[in-house]
């Protein structure tokens, strides 16, 4: 088999909304090994004109994790039971900056499942997010290699 | 230092960065970025998919490239875009080194007075493409 097809164009939203607080930001800056005073201490935040402490550049790529990753833990999308999916490529792109206190909303959608011409296959998920009013915030676009799935791989799995 | 408008062309280089990835760091990253996937925590589950060793995540990898950028804007919200393209995984040994990543970045772009493209390039000290990194950064 291969990765599901059918996935391709359906899309998935999260019933929950994602609160950005300080202190998940202070980690995720911390993690990083920047700790910018923007993140990390709001004075110097609002100095920069900012309302609250900023996100990390990177920071949004914790909400497809933290929304369980929808759609790679399908039963049915036809994955390697092996973790040998790798991102290749992520765009992103800042609408707004993202700071504590949003209330923000996900959504992912497969854009494409296609095979790579070898034994890998690439999966293209776009991530929306928005705040709970609809507000654009942040766009990404992951291609997710799927590793040894192609159909006629040798030992894909 | 801060970077200004006056002061940014095509070609204007930003100062380049050493920086290391530890067996710490990659833990440290799986908390905050709730991405736990058996490569960033194993060696063993690492090998058993084709990799050298546990490796640094993605995001982490885009997140150390942009230090130099946010350092050189002086504001992390002037990163309005970026698009990193994921040339080789970053091996994370199990000692006290770690991985050392030198990024390199150079202005390839000024689409209007407010905005820059900085193109940032990831390598090994040996000169190993790692990743590489399209910046749009507003200016000041």
């Amino acid at each position: 088999m291969g990765l599901n097809r059918e996935y391709i164009g359906r899309t998935w939203r999260s019933a929950e909304v994602y609160e950005v607080s300080r202190e998940k930001i202070r980690d995720y800056a911390m993690a990083t090994g920047e700790p910018h005073p923007a993140y990390v201490d709001v004075r110097a935040a609002r100095a920069l004109g900012h309302p609250d402490v900023v996100a990390p550049p990177t920071f949004a790529t914790v909400l497809w994790a933290r929304m369980n990753t929808w759609p790679l833990r399908e039963p049915d999308i036809g994955r390697s039971p092996k973790p040998n999916m790798v991102i290749g490529d992520e765009r992103i792109t800042h609408h707004r900056t993202i700071h504590a206190g949003d209330r923000l909303v996900f959504a992912t959608r497969v854009n494409d499942i296609r095979d790579l011409g070898g034994k890998h296959e690439l999966l293209e998920v776009v991530h929306t997010i928005t705040t709970e009013d609809g507000e654009p915030v942040c766009t990404m676009t992951d291609m997710a290699i799927s590793r040894g799935t192609a159909v006629g791989a040798e030992g894909a799995r | 230092m801060t970077v200004t408008s006056e002061s940014v062309a095509v070609g204007t280089t930003i100062p380049t960065r050493t920086l290391t990835i530890t067996r710490e760091t990659v833990a440290m990253f799986c908390g905050a970025a709730l991405d736990f996937v058996g490569p960033h925590i194993s060696e063993r589950i690492a090998r058993s998919v084709g990799l050298p060793d546990v490796i640094a995540h993605r995001a982490l990898i885009t997140a150390k490239a942009l230090i130099p950028v946010t350092e050189w804007t002086g504001d992390p919200a002037a990163v309005v875009a970026c698009h990193s393209r994921y040339i080789r995984p970053v091996a994370v040994p199990d000692d006290d080194l770690g991985a050392v990543v030198v990024i390199t970045g150079v202005v390839t772009d000024r689409p209007d007075d407010d905005h820059v493209e900085v193109s940032l390039r990831m390598a090994s000290p040996d000169g190993q493409e790692l990743a590489l990194i399209r910046a749009v950064v507003r200016l000041p």
